[in-house]
Parts: C-alpha cells; structure tokens; sequence
C-alpha cells in the first residue's frame, strides 16, 4: 500500500478474522456491562452477540457470554482488556478449550394460512420448536440451538409468513465436570 | 444509637472524605469548590493536616496532581465540582490514563434523587469518565463510601497505575454514616494484578540474553513507575550486561543520560544510533514500555531480525502492536532482580565488542547536530545551556508538547527518574504549567522549570495565578518561534508547506503578562544574552516567564518520517527541501 502522508502508519492488515465465544464472569455491579460493551465500542471491537445475567446472586455474579470476530492478535487483546478490568473475574475463550457447548433461544412469529400453515408447523416438527402461541392465523415458536440451526429455521420461516423474531444470543458452558 | 453518637467513626461522607485523605497520607490536593462539594470544603476548612491548593481551572488541578504523583512516585489527589467541574476533569483523566500515573479524583454529584434530572449542574460523569480512568464509582450510600475510597488509592496505586475517580451526590456527603480505616477487605476479589513473573520465561529471557551478540535495553515509563529498586536494578543489569540501552520518552531518567551505555531516546525524534540500535539488534529487552507508535516506526519493519523480551505489569501490552517472543507479565523491579539473579549466577558478560563498534560508527553521524548562530538563539542551544546552567542543582522538568518537547528530550540529560514530567501518551497542550505547580508543591525547594513553547503554554496560562497565590517559584522557560511548531513541521513536510492556522498570531507580551500575574517576565533575543538571562531566572524566588525568543523555522530532528522504518531516519544534515519531499513521498490522507 501507498503510504499516505500521515503522523500515523497505516498497517495493511492481512490476517484472517476468527469468531470467538468468549465467555467473561463479573462482579455485578452498576455499569459492569457499560464497561464492557464501551471497551468493545471504544477500541473498535466486535460484538456479534451478546448475553448477560446474574448467574450467581449470593456472591453478585453475572456471566456475560460475547461473540466476537478479529484477528488472532485483536482477539488476544480482548481477553487481555476484558481480564484485567477492575469487576472482571474470569475471561474464558470458549472456541479455544474445543469443549463447549452452546446455544440459544429464540421465539418466531409466522403468521400464514392454509398450505404455508400447515408447512410451517412441520417444519417447527422437524426442528425441535414448540409452539407457545397461536391463533388461526399465527403460531409463536420457541426453538433453541446453535446459532446455524437458528438461522436456518429463520430463514425456512421467511416464505411461510415470517413477522418477527427475538433471540436471546449465545449462552456458552464447556463439557465436562469442571466449572470455568 | 445513643452510643452510636459517641463512636469516633460515625460521621459524614465528607468528614469521611478528609479523613481517608488523612489515613492514605496525603499532604497536599488540588481542587476547585463548586456547589456539589461545599460539604467537603467546610470539612477541608476546619483542618490543618491536608492543604488544598486552589487551581484557576480544574484541568489545572489535574496536570498539577500528575506532576505531583510523577515527581514523588505518591498517587495525587484532585475535588472537583459535578458538571464541568467533573467534565473538565476529561483531559487530565485521559492524560494520566496514557501514561500511568496514579490520581484520586473526588467529584461533587447532584443528589441522589435528583439524579438523571438533568439538573443545575449535572452530568453523567461516571459515563462521562468511565473510558478514561482505571476504575470509577458512584457511591450511593454513605456506609459504603469509606470502602470504596480505600479501593480507589489502592487501584490507583497498585499493578499498573492509572487514575480513578470517586463520583458523591451531595445527600451522601451531608448524611452520617460509619467510617473505617484501610483494611484488605476493601478491594474486589477479582482484582489482583501479577507481580511475580515467571520463572520458565526469566530462564528463556536470560538464556536469551547470555547468548546475545546484538543486545539492546530499551526501557520505559514503567520503571520509573515501579519505583527506585526497578531503577538501580536496570542499571545494575546493564553494568553486569555491558548492554546498550535506550528509553522512551517516558522513561528518561532511568538510566543516567551521562551513562556510558547510554544511546539517547528512540523514536521518531530519537537518535539514530538508538533507532539504528534497535533495527539491527538481536535481542532485545522491552523493560516497561509498550511499543508504541512513536516509537516502532513501521511496525511490519520494526526490528526485522530479533528475539524480543517484553516485561510489562499489564498483559494487555504484551502482543498489542509488536509480536514478542518472550513475554513476562510482572512487576518490572520484581523481574529484572531476578533476571539480574539468573544472569549473574549462570551467564557471564557477552562479548559485545564488535557491536559496540558498530554503534560507534552511528554515533559518529551525530544525529543531534544543529547550525549554530551567533545572531538567533537557536531553540537546541537554549535548552542546552539550561541544561548546562542548572546542572549539579536539584531540578525537576516539566514540558508541554511539541517541538520543544522533543528538543528537551534531546538535550537536556536526565540522570535520575521522577524529574521529566512530560505528556508522552495524549500528548497534552497546556500540560507543563499546571504539572511545574504540582511539582513544585511536592518539592518547594526545588529548581522546577517548565520547557514550555509558545502555542502551548497559553491554553492553561491562568495557573500562573495559581503559582503566585502559593508563592511556587516555577520557571516557565518559553521557546518562543512564534508557531505550533510541530504542527508547522509537519505541514512542511506533508502538507505542501501551506501553514494553515499554525502561525501564533496576537501573542501577548509574555513579560507583561507575567508581570500583570504577579510574576517576573524575563526576555532573551540573542544568544550572548541568554546565559545571564538564564542566571537570573534560576536566581529569581518567584514565579518567572521566560520569553526566549528563538529562530522562527528551526525544525526537529532526526525524524522517522511516517511508514519508514528505524534505519530509514532523516537526519538534520539531509533535511533540506528536496530530501524530505523525496523522504515523504506518497498519496495524501488526512488522519
């Protein structure tokens, strides 16, 4: 690359991103999370998903659970940022221990008749989803899973009358009987 | 509760606030009183052991605390009022947050039930200050505020230092509550930072080290941070190495300048036999500094061929801009004793003659030159014969930013540490006056002399009124080019030689000014008056302005020029017209 005439050095930058769970236990305390997601924003991080809750409320624990992209070198130094924020107890790299499991959940609004109906309802079968409403003209469904298979049952849902979806992002916890 | 009245620990937020101040050993705050702190300055009032200095603008009271906890090594402590009281409390914030330095921040807020009413001088300032101090809190009830201030000096001062701010609604300062002194407890358990490094990675480091044929030292701020057993350690190290060492701005001084293994600093206003050093080495040694920009040049050229070992308290400098190969998380005295340890018991001095040769060779370029003048002051030749004419005194530099920060950097030889206060991270306009006060609270009987230019020193030249109140004798040594030089360096070098907004106009009469303040204003125009003028200034028991009027278009050398590497610097002798044009060729971007 042609360097521009700048006082800063502008890196051509070659190395692949990675998608990285990452999986941050922190004291909870009034804006632990803004801490976060201000680290994201402020040095120009990632955030694909997100998940927070109090997991552990005598000791004031919550456990947030980020998916995020970046280089090798960028993802390194989120964990370094995460890990040594005042509230932070723990950073675990979910996708680097290869032991662990995660989903998500979400509930999705169709709203069809007659043959899209009917196709809609079977392929909820197919996946795994429950209904938790409907009307005769619409059904909710709750399915959870890996990100790819929620995907995938969004957009099997789009043709057959897709209203709305929320989703609750990914929750991470390795295998095994060991705790993080 | 009739009982409760008689303890001697029951008693308000703010009486809490003092006395905190009292257990941690602070002598002397900085601070400006506002309407959200009035309860801490009626119990600031009604004492004597710590003194409050007033500044003119609490950005003031900010870089007068950084001075302070950089020239005495204690965290500095700041009251400020909410709103902008709290607001302008950004920049030194961020400043001292670049550069690890440890500041206690005391904010007034609304109160409680007022807040996120957008009240009379409200403002979201734990938002507002979260992304530039080390921690921050707002304490909403009055029994937890004694925990959180013992939390706050021990965060500021402790792993890697850096500011914290401390945000009371004035309901809590007003309401009693129960006091206790500093105890372990008060920290959260899930901060520890790692002092001790490795023992595996100290072996490799040493190993490494023994078996150098190319070494080099390249220390920084982080030395100086940890304290003087780091600094007497480096300097053992590099007795018993025979190692060349060079520093980063914010690490002159921990190293001797007079020292023979000295090389000057490195960077992009570094010698260049420190930045030649670098490039060609084979081992090099990262003692507390964190690669950064100024100083690696072109990072995918930085340093080509060697193994590289990186001391830092903070893991997240480890393989932040440069990729190391041993990496040592700790304190650095910590690690450098038994680095030291290792070293002595199992390796002996390598045999570095040939390098040493080498570097000679690049000495000899004697990057530092300038053209002397008997007709203008050049700007070089002041701070050398400030350098020369106050040598053997006890005193402590601070500077503002620009090209006279560079040349202090370059002539004036530091031989011990806490006595270079300068912003090096945020680079801070408006930095040096402020921090001379603080410096000379610290140090009353000390030389302290802010290298100022005449761009910077206006944006907080009001605490001038501070110094003369206190009667703090600080030296404002102005090099005066009646430019932001190194803004109009770099539109010389880059921007076509079109000095847009960088020409000083409507200076004031600095020796006017000083004199409207209180103060003595001192001018110099040539150089055979300077050393007299100098004498007097160091002589003067007062608060001076020095207007040293110097050659207008005299630039700063050697440079790396942006995307060069190390060995690709400009030096003074190449820096005519044609050569920089060539040397800052490319495409044109404004970043």
């Amino acid at each position: 690359m042609n360097q521009p005439a700048s006082a800063y050095f502008i890196e051509d930058r070659h190395d692949p991103n990675e998608t990285h769970t990452l999986a941050v236990l922190v004291q909870n305390e009034p804006g632990v999370l803004a801490r976060v997601i201000g680290l994201f924003s402020g040095r120009g991080y990632n955030i694909e998903s997100l998940t927070v809750s109090e997991t552990e409320s005598q000791k004031h624990l919550s456990r947030i659970t980020i998916v995020t992209t970046g280089t090798p070198m960028v993802i390194e130094q989120i964990k370094h940022q995460l890990d040594r924020m005042i509230p932070v107890y723990r950073v675990v790299d979910m996708t680097l221990t290869k032991r662990s499991i995660e989903r998500e959940l979400a509930m999705v609004k169709v709203r069809g008749q007659g043959e899209h109906r009917v196709e809609a309802l079977r392929l909820a079968d197919a996946f795994r989803a429950r209904v938790i409403d409907a009307t005769t003209e619409s059904f909710v469904f709750e399915i959870t899973g890996n990100t790819d298979k929620i995907n995938q049952f969004i957009d099997l849902m789009r043709p057959l009358g897709l209203v709305e979806v929320s989703r609750t992002g990914v929750a991470a916890i390795g295998r095994g009987p060991e705790g993080m | 509760m009739s009982d409760k009245s008689h303890d001697p620990n029951q008693m308000t937020g703010a009486a809490m606030i003092v006395r905190a101040l009292i257990d941690h050993g602070v002598k002397d705050i900085f601070g400006y009183p506002g309407g959200a702190v009035l309860p801490i300055y009626d119990e600031i009032f009604q004492q004597s052991e710590v003194q409050h200095i007033l500044v003119r603008h609490e950005q003031g009271a900010g870089h007068a605390a950084e001075g302070y906890a950089r020239s005495t090594g204690k965290p500095g402590v700041v009251v400020v009022t909410s709103g902008p009281g709290a607001t302008n409390m950004v920049t030194p914030l961020t400043d001292a947050l670049m550069d690890s330095i440890p500041l206690v921040c005391i904010t007034g807020q609304v109160p409680t039930h007022l807040i996120g009413n957008d009240a009379f001088q409200e403002c979201d300032t734990v938002g507002i200050t979260r992304p530039c101090t080390k921690h921050n809190w707002l304490v909403r009830d009055v029994n937890d505020l004694a925990k959180v201030l013992h939390e706050a000096f021990y965060v500021a001062t402790s792993g890697r230092p850096g500011p914290v701010l401390v945000d009371v609604p004035k309901d809590v300062q007003f309401a009693t509550g129960t006091y206790h002194p500093p105890r372990k407890s008060d920290v959260h358990r899930s901060y520890a930072p790692r002092v001790k490094g490795d023992a595996t990675q100290i072996r490799k480091a040493v190993a490494l080290l023994a078996n150098a044929k190319r070494p080099v030292i390249y220390s920084g701020g982080g030395v100086i941070n940890s304290g003087p057993e780091a600094t007497k350690l480096l300097r053992e190290l590099v007795e018993v190495t025979g190692f060349p060492i060079t520093s980063t701005l914010m690490g002159l001084g921990a190293y001797p300048a007079s020292g023979k293994n000295w090389l000057g600093m490195l960077g992009m206003h570094g010698t260049y036999e420190a930045n030649m050093t670098m490039h060609d080495c084979d081992v090099m040694l990262c003692v507390g500094a964190r690669f950064d920009d100024r100083i690696t040049g072109r990072v995918d050229a930085f340093s080509p061929g060697s193994k590289k070992i990186h001391i830092d308290i903070d893991p997240s400098s480890i393989n932040k801009n440069i990729r190391v190969d041993v990496p040592i998380i700790g304190d650095c005295g910590n690690i450098l004793g038994d680095i030291l340890q290792v070293f002595k018991a199992e390796a002996k001095k390598p045999d570095i003659k040939a390098w040493w040769q080498q570097i000679a060779q690049w000495r000899a370029r004697n990057s530092l030159f300038y053209k002397k003048s008997n007709d203008v002051i050049l700007p070089q030749y002041a701070i050398q014969r400030l350098f020369e004419l106050t040598r053997g005194r006890d005193t402590y530099i601070t500077t503002e930013v620009g090209q006279h920060q560079m040349w202090a950097a370059q002539f004036f030889g530091f031989e011990e540490p806490h006595r270079w206060m300068t912003s090096g991270g945020l680079g801070t306009m408006g930095y040096g006056l402020p921090a001379a006060v603080g410096v000379q609270v610290a140090h009353p009987d000390s030389l302290v002399i802010d290298i100022a230019g005449d761009a910077s020193v206006q944006m907080t030249i009001q605490e001038m009124s501070t110094a003369v109140q206190y009667e703090l004798p600080i030296k404002i040594f102005i090099l005066n080019n009646q430019y932001m030089g190194m803004v109009r360096q770099w539109q010389q070098l880059l921007h076509g030689n079109r000095l847009s907004h960088s020409y000083s106009e409507a200076l004031p009469d600095f020796v006017k000014l000083a004199e409207a303040y209180g103060g003595v204003g001192i001018r110099a125009h040539k150089p055979a008056d300077l050393d007299g003028a100098i004498k007097e200034m160091i002589s003067v028991k007062r608060p001076v302005l020095f207007d040293c009027r110097v050659a207008a278009l005299e630039n700063c050398f050697p440079m790396i020029p942006s995307g060069k590497a190390h060995n690709e610097m400009l030096l003074p002798e190449q820096a005519n017209d044609e050569a920089t044009a060539t040397a800052f060729a490319g495409g044109k971007a404004l970043v």
